[in-house]
Order: C-alpha cells, then sequence, then structure tokens
C-alpha cells in the first residue's frame, strides 16, 4: 500500500504539468487580444496593452510563458489579478467558505441520500419507493438554479425563514439551505446508489449465507449488507467531496457565497489570467488528492481489492 | 488502515467547529450605524485616472471630490473644490481652488494635486484607462505615447499653489462642465510617493475616508469629519458589499439584509413589483444611459441607409419597453436623453418610430436583404430578453431571418468590436461621462473617434462637431451638437432603441440614499432613519 | 467490442430493444434478459413514454401547427387558454409548440451525451479495470486532466474555437458540437465507474476461472466483466441523462450553446428562470416535460438493469 501511495503521489507530477498547461493555454490562446473590453467601451490605450504585455510575459513563446508562470507558482507566488489583487489573497479569502459549503453539502447528501436508499432499497417497490423515486427524479431533472432560485424565493423572501444571502462568514446553519441545492444532485444519486446496491446484495451469497446462520436479520442488515453496500456510496462521495471542492458556480452565485467557484468563473468571464490558472492549478491538487484518497478508501473498505 | 477514516472524521468535526465559531458579527454596533450598499469587484485598483468603470467609480466618487459637482436631482454643474473656473476664449482657462481643502492624511489639496493627477493620468507609460479624458489638453500627444517626448503636459501651469491654468489644443466650450468626471479628481502626494500603501489604504478628499477591503467580499468607508464640502456627510459608515447576481442584492434589500440596491433585476420592474416591494424606498430618476443597435459599416451589406433605416423602424420599442422593462425605460428619439444638457426631444423622427408599412416600403427601396441577419451582444449583461424581443420584432415586420447571435462575454463582444469583426446589429451600451449632449456624439460618430465602433465617417458631422466645440457659449455650443445629432440620425449608423432611467431601491432603515442623473451615487445624501 | 452494443443500446433507445431476439430461456444471457423484460410492467410504460417522446421529436407537426419561432410580444406572459393551452412566454412564444418542437434537440442532446459518455468512460474504464498495472495508471491519469478542468472553461474554449462569435451555426452542427463538449468533459466520471466495476470483477473466482480455462481477454470482458458492470453504469447513464441536459442548458445560458432557432427545454428553462415570479407556467412546462423524460429513461434502466444484471437472477 506504501508503495502504491507513493508510486501515485509520483504520479500527481505529471497530471499537474498537463492540466495547469492545457488551463494556461486555453486561456490565454482563447484570443490575440486578451485586453479587450478592459476599457470599457474604449479601447485600450497602447501603453496599457504594451504594460500589460511585459506583466504577463506575452512577448515570450508560450511554453516560456507557461514555465515562467511555473516557476513563480512554485515559490507561492500566484500573480496578481488585472486589478493588482494577489490571486493568492483571494484564494485565501474564498476558499474557507467554499470548504465549509462542500463539507455540509456532502453531510447533507449521504445523511439524506443514505437514508432515502436504505429505506426504499429494504422495503422494495411500494409507496414510498416510488415517492422516493420520483422526488429525486425532479432533482435530477430540474436544473440547479431552479432549485436555488426557488428555494431563495419561497424561504428567503416569502417566508422570511433564511436570509436571500449568506454572509461573509456564514454559520452553518446559513449553509444547510445553500447546502442543500449544491447537494440535491448527489443526494439523488446516492440514494439510487445505496438502494441499487442494498437490492444487489440482498441477494448475494454472504447474506444468504449470514440468513441461514440464523444471524438476527438487524445484524445481517446493519453489518453484512450495509457495510458491502456503502462501498459503491463512500466512493462516489469521495468523488464528490473532490468536485465539490472545485466551488459551485451556480449555487454560489445565488445565495452570493463568495467562494471560490465564482472567483474561477468571473476569471473566465473577463479573462482574468492569473485568477483562473491559480485557482484551477490549486483546485487540481485538491481534486487529485481527493481522488487519490478515494481509491486508498477503496481498497480499505473491499478487502478483495489489492493494489501492490 | 482505520486511521485514514477516522482523520477524515476528524477533519470534518475540526471544519465543523471552526465554521460554528467564524459566525455571527451581526446585530452589534458598528452594523447598526452602516449602511451597505450593493457592490461588485473593482476592475482596477481604486485611482481616479486608472478607472472608468462603475463599480471603482462608485468608490472613488465617496472617496474624492472634484472641482465641479454635479446636482443630485438636475445634475447642474456647481464649483466643489473649484473657486472659480474662468476663460476668455473657450481654450485657455484659469482655475482657483479653495483654501481648506485636506486630503484624508492631513496634507492640502493645491493646483499642484491636480495638475500631477493629469499629467499621471495622461503619461503614456502609467496605461490609466482614463487617459483619453486628457487628450484636449494642450502637450497630451507628446505625453500620451509609449515612448513620451515630455515628461508632462505643456497645457497645465500651476501659477501658485491655489490657481493652475489649463490650455486646450483647440476651443472646447463646455470643458468647464465635464470637470466633475472621476478622471479630473486630485491626488495627493502619498500617491506619487509610496504607490502600494496607496493602493492598500487609498487616500482622497471626499466625504468618506477609506476603512478596510477584503477583495471579492466588501469594502467599507467611514465618515470624513473634516470635509471641507458644502453638504456634509451623515452617515457613519458605509460598506460596498459584492454581489454576484442583482436579484439576490433586491431580494437582500427587500427582506432588510442590505440597505441600498444601485440597479433593479429586470423581473422586479414587470409590473411594478419594485414599487410594490420597496414603496418608499423605490427611487427613479431620469439618466445619461443609452441602449442602441450598430451597422458595421464597413459590411457592404448595410451600406444603404434606407436598409438601416427600415430596421430601425421595424423595432417596436415601446411594446418592448413595456413587457421587458415594466414600462420604466423610454424609447429613444435621438441619441441624447433627457438628463443631458442640450437634449432636443424627437431629433429621430420617423426614423425611430414603429412603422411596419414604411419600414417595409424603406427595405423594398433599399433592394431588400439576403439571407440571415444577426444580432449581437453578450449574454453575460443581461441583454438576452430584450435583444430577442428586438430581433423577432425585426423578423415579423420585415418578413427577413433576423436571429440573436450573443457571445459569451463582454470581452468577447468588445474584442469584434476592435477587430471590426461583426457580421450584423450589434448591441451597443453608452453612459454618459457628463451631464451634456456631447458626451453621446463625439466619442461615437467623429471619424476615428474612440469608440466609432461603426466605422462611421461623415465630414459633414465632423465639421458640425468641431463648430460645436468651439461655439462661443454653451447655448450656441448645445445647439450645434443637436444639429451635428440630426446629421448623425439621418445616416443612421446606430440605432437608438431608448434610455434607461436611473433607478435606485433603498431599505426601510434607510431614510435617504440618493443617486445623481450621472447613475453616481452622491454619498452626502446617504442617511438612515432615527433609531426608534 | 460488438457483444457490448446490444447491451449498450437497449440502455439508451428503447426503440431498438423491439428487435432484441425472440429466444428460448436457455438462449444466453441477453435472450434471457429479454424473455425477463417483457414480462414487466414497468419495463412497458418506460417504452411507451418514450416511443411518444420520441415520435415528438421526429413528427413535432403532429402535435401541433403552431410555428415555435411566432412571437406577439403583446401577449407576453399570457396564462394557459384555449389560443396557447400552456400559456406564452415573456417573447409571447406559445410554450406548447416549443416545448413540442424542443423535444427533438433535447432528447438528441441527451441520448448522444449520454451514450457517448458511457461508450468512451466504458472503453476507457474496462481497459483500466481488466489492464491494470501501467495501462490503469496512465488511463486514469490521463482522465484526471480532463476531470481538473472546469466544465465551464472548457465548453466556452471548444464552443467559441470551433464558432466565431456571431456567426450563425447550422442545427446539426452546433448540437453535434454541444454533445462532443459534453462527452468529452464528462467521460472520466463514467470511466471512474467502469473501473471501479471492473477491479471488483476482475477479482471474482469466476474471472480467474474463466482465464484459468483459458477464455480470451476479449470473451472475458464480454460474458463475465461487463454483465457485471451493467448496473453501475446504467444507473450513472440514466441519471446522467437529466445531468447533460442541463449541461446543455447551462452552455445556452452562457450564450455559448443551442441557440435560436433551436429550442430545448433546457433553453426554456433558462430563459424562464429569471421572471419565473410572474410567469411560472414558461418554467414550469418544460421542467415537467424533462421530469417526465428523465423518469421514463430511469425506469427503462431499472427495468433492463433488473433483467441483465446476472446477480438479480
Amino acid at each position: 500500500m506504501g508503495r502504491y501511495t507513493l508510486r501515485r503521489l509520483l504520479q500527481l507530477v505529471p497530471v499537474f504539468l498537463g492540466t495547469t498547461f492545457i488551463v494556461y493555454v486555453l486561456v490565454w490562446g482563447l484570443s490575440d487580444d486578451p485586453f479587450a473590453g478592459k476599457c470599457g467601451q474604449r479601447e485600450c490605450s497602447a501603453s496599457y496593452v504594451a504594460q500589460m504585455t511585459e506583466r504577463y510575459n506575452l512577448d515570450d513563446p508560450l511554453v516560456l510563458q507557461y514555465l515562467k508562470y511555473l516557476g513563480a507558482l512554485l515559490t507561492g507566488d500566484f500573480g496578481q489579478t488585472f486589478s493588482g489583487t494577489e490571486v493568492s489573497t483571494l484564494i485565501a479569502d474564498a476558499y474557507p467558505v467554499t470548504i465549509q459549503l462542500a463539507l455540509v453539502a456532502v453531510v447533507i447528501e449521504a445523511l439524506i441520500g443514505v437514508a432515502a436508499g436504505v429505506l426504499t432499497g429494504l422495503r422494495g417497490r411500494g409507496f414510498v419507493d416510488n415517492l422516493v423515486l420520483v422526488s429525486t427524479l425532479v432533482l435530477i431533472a430540474l436544473p440547479v438554479f431552479v432549485t436555488g432560485l426557488v428555494l431563495r424565493q419561497v424561504l428567503g423572501v416569502e417566508l422570511g425563514w433564511i436570509r436571500p444571502s449568506v454572509p461573509g462568514d456564514p454559520t452553518i446553519g446559513q449553509l444547510i439551505v445553500p447546502g442543500f441545492v449544491l447537494g440535491s444532485l448527489s443526494m439523488a444519486y446516492v440514494a439510487r446508489l445505496t438502494r441499487t446496491s442494498l437490492v444487489e446484495n440482498a441477494r448475494a451469497d454472504f447474506v444468504r449465507t449470514a440468513v441461514a446462520k440464523g444471524l438476527p436479520r438487524r445484524r445481517v442488515v446493519g453489518v453484512h449488507m450495509l457495510r458491502n453496500s456503502l462501498i459503491p456510496v463512500v466512493t462516489f462521495l469521495g468523488y464528490d467531496v473532490g468536485a465539490l471542492m472545485g466551488g459551485a458556480i451556480v449555487t454560489e452565485g445565488v445565495f452570493n457565497i463568495r467562494g471560490i467557484g465564482g472567483l474561477v468563473f468571473r476569471g473566465i468571464q473577463q479573462q482574468d489570467i492569473a485568477t483562473v490558472v491559480g485557482i484551477v492549478s490549486l483546485l487540481v491538487v485538491v481534486f487529485l488528492l481527493a481522488n487519490l484518497l478515494v481509491d486508498l478508501l477503496y481498497a480499505v473498505l473491499d478487502p478483495r481489492i489489492r493494489y501492490d | 488502515m482505520r486511521r485514514l477514516v477516522t482523520a477524515g472524521a476528524a477533519a470534518l468535526a475540526v471544519a465543523l467547529v471552526a465554521t460554528a465559531c467564524g459566525g455571527g458579527g451581526g446585530g452589534d454596533d458598528p452594523s447598526a450605524q452602516t449602511i451597505s450598499i450593493e457592490w461588485g469587484e473593482p476592475e482596477n485598483p481604486l485611482i481616479p485616472g486608472n478607472t472608468t468603470e462603475q463599480n471603482g467609480g462608485d468608490v472613488i466618487d465617496a472617496l474624492f471630490a472634484g472641482l465641479v459637482k454635479y446636482d443630485v436631482d438636475t445634475a447642474d454643474p456647481s464649483n466643489e473644490v473649484a473657486e472659480s473656473i474662468t476663460t476668455t476664449d473657450n481654450r485657455n482657462f484659469t482655475i482657483r481652488v479653495k483654501p481648506g481643502w485636506t486630503f484624508h492624511d492631513g496634507t492640502p489639496v493645491t493646483a499642484q494635486s491636480f495638475v500631477d493627477s493629469w499629467n499621471w493620468t495622461a503619461y503614456g507609460p502609467n496605461a490609466a484607462e482614463a487617459q483619453s479624458f486628457m487628450e484636449k489638453i494642450d502637450g497630451y500627444d507628446e505625453v500620451s505615447t509609449e515612448a513620451p517626448t515630455a515628461p508632462t503636459m505643456r497645457g497645465l501651469r500651476v501659477v501658485d499653489p491655489q490657481t493652475f491654468t489649463v490650455a486646450l489644443k483647440a476651443p472646447f466650450t463646455i470643458f468647464p462642465l465635464t470637470l466633475g468626471y472621476s478622471a479630473y479628481y486630485p491626488m495627493p502626494q502619498k500617491f506619487f510617493t509610496d504607490r502600494a500603501g496607496y493602493e492598500a489604504a487609498p487616500v482622497g478628499n471626499g466625504e468618506f475616508r477609506f476603512e478596510s477591503r477584503t477583495p471579492n467580499q466588501n469594502l467599507t468607508l467611514v465618515r470624513n469629519d473634516q470635509y471641507a464640502g458644502s453638504v456634509k456627510p451623515q452617515a457613519q459608515r458605509l460598506e460596498f458589499r459584492v454581489y454576484s447576481e442583482i436579484q439576490t442584492a433586491y431580494d437582500d434589500v427587500v427582506s432588510g439584509n442590505l440597505d441600498h440596491v444601485r440597479a433593479m433585476p429586470s423581473a422586479a420592474l414587470a409590473g411594478d413589483r419594485w414599487r410594490t416591494d420597496l414603496g418608499a424606498g423605490a427611487h427613479q430618476k431620469e439618466g445619461l444611459v443609452t441602449d442602441s443597435l450598430g451597422f458595421p459599416l464597413y459590411d457592404p451589406r448595410f451600406a444603404n441607409p434606407d436598409l438601416r433605416k427600415a430596421i430601425s423602424m421595424a423595432i417596436d420599442r415601446q411594446a418592448i419597453v413595456n413587457q421587458i422593462f415594466g414600462g420604466v425605460y423610454r424609447p429613444a428619439t435621438g441619441y441624447a436623453t433627457s438628463a443631458a444638457e442640450g437634449y432636443v426631444p424627437g431629433q429621430c423622427g420617423e426614423s425611430c418610430t414603429f412603422d411596419p408599412q414604411r419600414a417595409q416600403q424603406l427595405l423594398a427601396q433599399a433592394g431588400g436583404f439576403q439571407g440571415p441577419l444577426t444580432l449581437t451582444a453578450n449574454s453575460d449583461g443581461g441583454h438576452d430578453p430584450y435583444m430577442q424581443a428586438v430581433a423577432n420584432s425585426i423578423r415579423q415586420t420585415l418578413g427577413i431571418d433576423a436571429r440573436y447571435t450573443p457571445v459569451p462575454s463582454f470581452s468577447e463582444q468588445r474584442r469584434l468590436a476592435n477587430d471590426r469583426g461583426f457580421t450584423g446589429l450589434f448591441r451597443n451600451g453608452w453612459q454618459g461621462d457628463y451631464p451634456s449632449i456631447e458626451t453621446f456624439l463625439t466619442q461615437l460618430y467623429r471619424t476615428n473617434a474612440s469608440t466609432n465602433d461603426y466605422v462611421y465617417s461623415n465630414p459633414a458631422v465632423d465639421a458640425a462637431l468641431s463648430q460645436a466645440d468651439q461655439a462661443p457659449d454653451i447655448a450656441t455650443a448645445d445647439q450645434g451638437y443637436a444639429a451635428a445629432e440630426r446629421l448623425v440620425l439621418g445616416d443612421m449608423p446606430n440605432i437608438p432603441l431608448w434610455s434607461r432611467p436611473v433607478i435606485y431601491g433603498n431599505s426601510a432603515r434607510v431614510a435617504e440614499a440618493e443617486h445623481n442623473p450621472l447613475n453616481r451615487q452622491d454619498t452626502t445624501t446617504y442617511r438612515l432613519n432615527p433609531q426608534g | 467490442m460488438t457483444e457490448t452494443a446490444p447491451g449498450l443500446r437497449t440502455a439508451g433507445a428503447a426503440a431498438s430493444t423491439g428487435t432484441g431476439p425472440d429466444a428460448e430461456p436457455t438462449g444466453g444471457l441477453w435472450a434471457d434478459g429479454w424473455d425477463q423484460l417483457r414480462h414487466r410492467p414497468l419495463f412497458w410504460i418506460a417504452s411507451t413514454l418514450i416511443g411518444v417522446l420520441l415520435v415528438m421529436a421526429l413528427f413535432p407537426t403532429l402535435f401541433t401547427s403552431v410555428d415555435p419561432q411566432a412571437a406577439d410580444l403583446a401577449l407576453s406572459g399570457a396564462d394557459p387558454s384555449p389560443d396557447a393551452i400552456f400559456g406564452r412566454d415573456l417573447q409571447g412564444h406559445d410554450i406548447y409548440a416549443r416545448a413540442i418542437h424542443g423535444a427533438a434537440p433535447t432528447l438528441t442532446v441527451g441520448l448522444l451525451a449520454s451514450l457517448g459518455t458511457v461508450v468512451l468512460g466504458s472503453v476507457a474504464g474496462l481497459a483500466a479495470g481488466y489492464v491494470g498495472g501501467w495501462g490503469d495508471s496512465v488511463i486514469s491519469r490521463f482522465a484526471e486532466v480532463f476531470a481538473g478542468l472546469p466544465f465551464i472553461l472548457g465548453g466556452i474554449v471548444i464552443l467559441t474555437t470551433f464558432n466565431k462569435p456571431g456567426q450563425i451555426v447550422g442545427e446539426v452542427r452546433i448540437v453535434t458540437q454541444v454533445v462532443l463538449t459534453i462527452v468529452v468533459l464528462s467521460w472520466p466520471l463514467a470511466m471512474r465507474i467502469m473501473r471501479a466495476a471492473a477491479l471488483e470483477a476482475v477479482q471474482q473466482d469466476y474471472v480467474k476461472a474463466a482465464r484459468a480455462l483459458g477464455a480470451g481477454p476479449w470473451r472475458i470482458v464480454a460474458r463475465h466483466i461487463l454483465p457485471n458492470t451493467l448496473a453501475p453504469v446504467l444507473v450513472f447513464a440514466t441519471i446522467q441523462f437529466g445531468v447533460f441536459i442541463g449541461a446543455e442548458a447551462t452552455l445556452s445560458f452562457l450564450g455559448i450553446g443551442l441557440r435560436d432557432p433551436v429550442v430545448s427545454w433546457g433553453v426554456m428553462i433558462s430563459e424562464a428562470q429569471e421572471r419565473v415570479a410572474d410567469i411560472p407556467q414558461a418554467l414550469f412546462f418544460p421542467a415537467a416535460f424533462l421530469v417526465v423524460a428523465v423518469l421514463a429513461f430511469v425506469m427503462l434502466g431499472d427495468a433492463v438493469r433488473d433483467a441483465f444484471d446476472p446477480r438479480g437472477r
């Protein structure tokens, strides 16, 4: 396991380089005139363009530009936005709330999703099963912005139960509704995955054996079925944490959460290369580490998998 | 093996505890005295000469005071930091600065503060965004290039600590009226000696002082009790809070979590909902913002003015304003708006009136139009609903295949404009910089003007504009500009659609918080209701 | 690979299941499955719904004679009435006519993107899971490069590279591009699921036994691994169908996806969201169509999985 982990950590390097290079090329490659629109309706002055070209090494060949950027990045210098703000400051301000939101969302989707999945998986087909099926499908079919807007309008404006926006340093309570919105899609997926997995395992040999041994149903379900059925669910949740840590553009926008998703989105729209490349580089690392953890966890949970 | 899982659980627990501790903060004393304002992240550091967009401009207007101030209701200019602005030939101006004004760091505001600021803005290597606002000053051309041949503009001369003179390249009668724009604000010595320190904590001479800023979250200002202006600020503290969506900010104002929203989401305009929701907090006044649709005159398909007028007359402006903008916007009858000095109503005549028969007739005269007609706007600016409505109106009136083809971002739209890459009508938004009809004409329709995206050129228009610039007095100048506007409208390089009034909303806590017709916040008016 | 096709095709488009062999119960896995399937009411309900949707997509004029492009601004936001049974949207379009005409682009994008993601992801995932070792590492890391790209950034870049802004793009071309964009940016998740399932299956005794008995890799994959991976992939694919329609709506919302005169349910929903408070019908009806479509595909997926999954026997 140790050697496997080490090998995976080494493999992070080429993936990191590959992804950041692609992102770097994509953001600059979008245009030959990155400063269009930077000066309102007017065209930017030649001296402004010259200065920016200098600041971002735009006269160098692309690969050299990238290497210069990478070199700075490795010394912890994320660069500056067009408006002169340090990207590292932006990240430091925005990331905590993104992590909180991601964790709240994962907890909510795990609790509700697994509960719904277990409920329907054990009961089999019936009214509850269908109700859960249909309600999860509604969540899947509705785009996130619709769920978010409806909840904000109803709970925030009409009933006044929540604030329509989340303040700068939110409490867990203030993140529950946005977390629910963010996690709704995955929640539906978790519910269905749990149910499917339980139904399959109910017919598995080890469950039949356990039942044949005369173990009480509670123990069969709790220990044998649930533990094995949750393997794919946990894998998925782990993967989802990694994805959610990348920020949630829509949910953050709807509830005005000043997180990393909105930062990347705005960076992409304004083609603020330093913001986009800086954040994406960081997110790639987070995402890769999350993936690695999931793979390790997978081996831990499922004794049949061996990596070495 | 199990350690991994526990470690994860511990991390989760720590995060949850940390967030629980991070909460609270609302309801204590400072926030009770703070007016919170919907805001967006500025595009540049808060330097007057380097800011031309709304978000940065709003804070700069609270931090700085200029030579001239625009009246909050009428936009009429009056002297603020200036004691007098005098001229005999409309080309050489003598400006006297009132004594007693200081910057927030205690240093005095002098003639030198203005001259230094304007020279910095004009100086090429500084790459200031508002550079072109200095282009009328004598000596600009030597200073503004990438490799300047002079360090300062020879047209600016400090006579004594309270007096400086400005020499323009050519007479420009309305020059004093333009001096309220933020590009002409003075700069403190600190900016030139300690640029980084200034950017971290900007120092101005206005009614509010900088307090703190968290990028991408908020910025706070506190009242400047040493403010030398005629109207003193009343609010203790302003918080400019960053929002990504105007609708969220609006909902926050309605539910009492935010005090001031600088614009209205279109959903709130529908059925006058915003007036119902906000009651006395709903405000509207005439402004200087227009929407229009430009023609790429470099595309020979659009060479015929009759075709351009036919398209203009096929747009049912009133119906679109009623349905999409809740009847709040004003269908345009020319390029300028009624809040601008020199505005003449009905300049466009029948060319801006919806008339299907006449439109079809003109189209036939022009020999019809082949192929699809594209209408382009950036979809990140909330333009989709009305652009679609305009396309529908043109298609159904003229029977040509008009389609809305959005681009993803404003940068993309600007890139097409700069590259002369439009293949059909393109959306233009224009916000006047000062309350004069001139602000709607020179920069847009003069040959090779900075925002002449149409590549429009008419020597008669150029001559009319120059003549108006040099008129002996403002009234004559305004008549000259109006004549130039009629000439341009006769060629219809750009279809006027409607003007946007200045609309904003206050929460129930706020007694007063006004914008002037330039849609700039006049923060001296901001005050809360007395605590009950 | 040819043997994987029937299963996937059944999962994707119900229409083709009708061609399944009418075989004896002993006629092998696929025939057994078909036999099971045709005795399940769920399967027939789902198939009927999907059938109706497909007819709607292919022959919209059977359902409405109204031009979906016709907009009467004076009737903006009109309530449902005999004139327009679902009412009218902000622009004064007939919502019913638009919803009917929106079926084809929506289903095309949803189905092709799901199918493309599943096929590409499955091939990569199966290869990674079955081959293991260095091959697994290379494929997995390659997938991570794509998974690390933000969807919106990738979407903007791909679609603006292929289409000059403001350019008129044909219907077929833009639909193809949207599908390819979604597939290119979404396949890593399918790959991971397939790989996990394959990893698990490779460890099973019967796979080891088959290998020991000298079965070739193609046979092992098709006969033993693929059936075992069917369940998670079908759950994924049917849910992603809904997700991809949402992704398509997001691209349109950004001004780079489907555009006039093409209508899709996702575009209708994203256009309607801003004014949902005063024109709720513009959001409700396309959303209802979408929910029904997703429901039908998920039910079909469930039925097919129950019928074909060997562990479910």
